[in-house]
């Protein structure tokens, strides 16, 4: 739609929104820690698994068994003999990456059902919402469970049944500010020059809607590496796969709690715990720095 | 409703008989329960008038008086509920889609907030962009552009190209009614609607945005269906004024007609509270009694009854009609 | 003298700099007298008024100036004393007041609860004088008991009317009391407020943007530009001859219905940013008569007639008509 000279101009213009952006979330504390949290645990799901190796799931060494920190072993082993620390690292990259598929999944659902309803209200504003109360009241754990059990143990079901669950409350935040957004002078000033309803949905409602979903999308991704953790834990995860929480089931089913292998079972929690932190951190800071902006200028 | 004869002019580019915009009013759940009739909002309850090519008309009233949503309804912005619409000759209100589309592009409109009615992630260029957009309307970029830049500077901003991808927060309360402005511009418009478009200005702001207004009226033959509460702001820029109150129109005439001899009681009373200045002197002022009803319980008879100074018995159960009382000024009162 | 301010100055601290929203600032008020602070947005009125009873912002700070009330110098003082200056004898009522109404309470309670937290007055004295006040603002009494909602925007504007003249206050400022009003309804409050005030001998310092208000209700006028007063003098002459060229642009701007019909030029650019003001007078950059004296020396108030001042270069050139 632009000149090359004008691209250049566009992209000096989202580097000058960034710098400013960043200059605002920079201030928050919280955000920062969040953040740095955050690409810690990145860097270690992208380039971790480069460079340590869980041997197969047989047990190499009797002897190795169930040691606590050692030299060669920084958080000890497990009962197969596995490297704890290996199984850590390499959690860490399933387990973020059902987490930010799960996200997807359920903010595009939410996202749209929720544009809709809230844009074209009545009949299908009424249709949409009863839809969304069901799944709001219908507890997230048991039914979580009853369709993982019906679908079967694997990362592509489980991704898909934590999506299904956690759009709602999204659905219902969006579709309250598309309402607010509907009654806007400029709405109206786009229904004026022709815009038919797409267009309108798509171009003025969702980038002016976006700075919620923003902050809404990290806290849910919070929540969906807490239900797949829950979901693994509960044995409903694809054993073949390492996920912290499948640790965590591991752990606790071959007795790690009688036995007192507490290097079995902190480290996996401890890292759910600060990924989810680092999330809600980042949801808190994020909030603080795009409410202004939602109000007025000047 | 109106006596006069249906001639439609070949200078005529609109023309409203009858308007009716009636909205169904929000009562309590008990009370819908119990009553059997529908509580209605009588926004607009009966309009008529015309606007002539390259005139400029004022719908000049109070808050309640109906007059954005007239505007709002010539516009099919808001469905009218009864009563005709002629744009250039053809029936407003059966128009296919395609039709629709293409009247839109013909009448545009401009908003009272200069802050709100510009969506904020807007660049200056996509925002008078948009309307060639959505109606597929340039070529090829190159083209796209020269019209924008075409509306920008018919608008007054001048450097357009430096202001293209400035977002509306970063200008100012003038230049972003500049650019709503040229956003109504880009498409060549017969008809304007402007909703009260100076009253969230500053005051040393506001000459420069009807100068503009009516420059582009007499250059490019652009009219205007101008709404405003400010009377004296109407009589500056309109060539006729139509007085609304409650729904009606209550009085339309030439602008000096309207101001310098009222004939309603309710003009009257308005104009006599239009501050000049140099007079301090305390002018006799026609304060009226209380305020606009709501447009829910519109008073039986002459709907300004209870607060005009000149109530008759007559008036209290008899509706006056629009009638052409001197040449060109038609008023709606039994003692006119 | 009932009010005095000389030479206020107020800034508010940015992250980047002081915004110098008034700088010498010089008012005064006679008992019964109407004062009209007029200037567009940002020209730094509100904060003026907000500053003589220090209501401001935590950012914001009189940074300098002399206020006194009934002779009383009240620059210094602290919190305490302000609390009871505040609403007994400067009474203020803010822009959108009547959207201020808690709307889950009857009306009358919320005027009785100022007058029992400033007056310490019984619930049933507060009640009568509370009674008495809707009948002062022409609201009938018996509406005493209605919540904020059941009343029109102009009734609500005489509720906040009646809650700023509970306690007898000297002084009432109103900011911006007639914007959102519709036209009758503004010739109605402002009827109203002009008896208050005769009948009261009270001060009234009126701030608005509308020229047409000043011109029909205050005694004298002072105009405001980028936080300085550019003009002020008695309505009528400052009217009739204007001294500044920015009065003069506004006065232009203002319809006579009794003249001819005529669009004034608008005044190009915009208000200055008050971070960093123009050097030398604030206007020179937006005025059509600025010599090169205007932008390196601030002008000095000139005295043209008796108790019309004005604050421009040209004053000593040009011979008024």
């Amino acid at each position: 739609m632009i000149t090359s000279e004008q691209k250049k101009d566009l992209f000096a213009l989202w580097k000058k929104n960034l710098v400013s952006f960043w200059g605002i979330y920079s201030q928050n504390k919280m955000g920062l820690i969040g953040l740095v949290i955050l690409i810690i645990f990145t860097l270690m799901a992208l380039f971790g698994p480069l460079l340590v190796e869980i041997t197969t799931m047989a047990v190499d060494d009797v002897t190795q068994v169930l040691h606590p920190p050692t030299g060669n072993f920084w958080l000890g082993t497990d009962d197969l003999g596995k490297d704890i620390f290996a199984g850590v690292i390499i959690g860490s990259r399933v387990s973020l990456l059902v987490g930010v598929a799960a996200t997807a999944i359920s903010m595009i659902i939410g996202t749209v059902i929720g544009i809709v309803s809230g844009f074209y209200g009545k009949t299908i504003d009424a249709l949409l919402m009863r839809i969304t109360d069901v799944f709001l009241v219908i507890p997230w754990l048991p039914l979580m469970l009853v369709m993982a059990a019906l679908l079967g143990p694997s990362l592509a079901n489980i991704i898909f049944v934590i999506g299904i669950t956690s759009w709602a409350g999204t659905a219902r935040i969006i579709r309250s500010q598309t309402l607010s957004i509907k009654e806007r002078p400029y709405v109206e000033r786009a229904r004026a020059i022709g815009s038919g309803d797409t267009h309108i949905m798509f171009y003025h409602i969702l980038p002016n809607v976006f700075p919620l979903i923003f902050a809404n999308t990290v806290l849910v991704a919070a929540i969906a590496i807490l239900s797949e953790t829950t979901l693994s834990f509960l044995g409903m995860g694809d054993p073949t796969r390492v996920t912290w929480g499948m640790m965590l089931h591991f752990a606790f089913s071959m007795g790690a709690v009688s036995f007192g292998a507490w290097w079995w079972l902190l480290p996996p929690g401890i890292c759910v715990v600060l990924v989810v932190l680092s999330f809600t951190f980042i949801g808190y800071a994020l909030d603080e720095v795009l409410n202004p902006k939602l109000r007025r200028r000047d | 409703m109106s006596n006069r004869d249906q001639v439609i002019s070949k200078n005529e580019l609109l023309r409203v008989e009858g308007l009716e915009v009636h909205f169904a009013a929000r009562t309590g759940f008990l009370a819908a329960l119990l009553s059997r009739e529908k509580a209605l909002v009588r926004a607009v309850d009966g309009v008529d008038f015309s606007l002539g090519k390259g005139e400029i008309l004022c719908l000049a009233g109070e808050s309640g008086s109906g007059k954005t949503t007239t505007g709002k309804a010539v516009l099919r912005l808001i469905e009218p509920t009864g009563g005709k619409i002629w744009f250039k000759g053809e029936d407003l209100l059966s128009l296919t889609r395609q039709k629709l589309r293409l009247f839109r592009q013909d009448a545009q409109i401009i908003f009272q907030d200069p802050y709100e009615s510009l969506n904020p992630r807007q660049t200056v260029f996509a925002t008078v962009a948009e309307p060639l957009e959505v109606n597929r309307i340039c070529n090829s970029n190159a083209e796209k552009e020269e019209r924008v830049i075409e509306a920008l500077c018919d608008a007054g901003l001048n450097n357009p190209r430096e202001l293209f991808l400035r977002y509306p927060h970063e200008l100012s309360g003038g230049q972003r009614q500049r650019l709503a402005i040229a956003g109504a511009l880009v498409l060549k418009p017969d008809f304007i609607m402007a909703d009260e478009p100076v009253s969230m200005l500053d005051l040393s702001i506001r000459a420069g945005i009807l100068k503009l207004m009516v420059d582009l009226r007499d250059l490019k033959g652009i009219s205007y269906l101008f709404i405003t509460h400010d009377l004296s702001l109407a009589w500056l820029v309109s060539d006729r004024i139509a007085v609304m109150y409650l729904g009606k129109i209550v009085e339309l005439g030439s602008a000096d007609a309207v101001i310098r001899q009222p004939l309603h009681p309710y003009t009257r009373a308005l104009v006599s509270v239009i501050p000049v200045p140099k007079s301090i002197s305390r002018r006799d002022k026609k304060l009226l009694k209380g305020e606009t009803p709501d447009p829910v319980n519109i008073p039986v008879g002459c709907r300004f009854h209870p607060r005009c100074p000149q109530v008759k018995p007559r008036c209290r159960e008899e509706e006056p009609c629009f009638r052409e009382i001197l040449p060109g000024h038609f008023g709606a009162c039994h003692y006119l | 003298m009932l009010l005095e301010v000389e030479n206020m100055t107020t800034y508010y601290k940015l992250k980047d700099g002081f915004v110098r929203a008034c700088e010498n600032i010089s008012l005064s008020l006679e008992q019964g007298e109407a004062l009209g602070l007029v200037g567009e947005s940002a020209s730094g009125k509100t904060t003026a008024a907000l500053s003589l009873i220090k209501l401001l912002p935590e950012n914001a700070k009189v940074m300098s100036g002399k206020i006194s009330i009934a002779g009383r110098d009240i620059s210094q003082a602290m919190e305490a004393e302000l609390r009871r200056i505040r609403w007994k004898e400067i009474a203020i009522i803010f822009q959108g007041a009547m959207n201020a109404l808690n709307p889950v309470r009857r009306v009358g309670d919320q005027i009785v609860e100022v007058l029992r937290i400033h007056e310490k007055m019984t619930d049933k004295a507060a009640l009568l004088r509370t009674i008495d006040l809707f009948e002062q603002v022409e609201i009938d009494p018996s509406r005493v008991r209605d919540y904020p909602h059941e009343f029109s925007g102009g009734m609500r504007q005489r509720v906040m009317i009646a809650m700023a003249i509970a306690c007898n206050p000297k002084v009432v400022i109103g900011d911006e009391p007639t914007t959102a009003l519709d036209v009758m309804v503004q010739a109605q409050v402002l009827q109203l407020l002009e008896k208050l005030r005769s009948k009261r001998r009270m001060g009234m310092i009126l701030i608005t943007h509308d020229l047409s208000v000043v011109g029909e209700t205050c005694d004298r006028v002072a105009v405001m530009y980028a936080g300085q007063i550019v003009e002020s003098g008695p309505t009528e002459r400052v009217f009739e001859n204007p001294a500044h060229p920015y009065t003069r642009a506004l006065i232009a701007a203002f319809p006579n219905i009794e003249g001819e019909r005529y669009l004034a030029q608008s005044i190009p650019g915009n208000p200055p940013n008050l971070l960093n003001p123009p050097s030398g007078c604030r206007f020179h950059e937006r005025c059509s008569e600025s010599m090169k004296l205007c932008s390196c020396q601030e002008p000095l108030p000139v005295k043209l007639d008796s108790g019309h001042f004005a604050s421009c270069h040209l004053l000593g050139r040009r011979v008024l008509s």
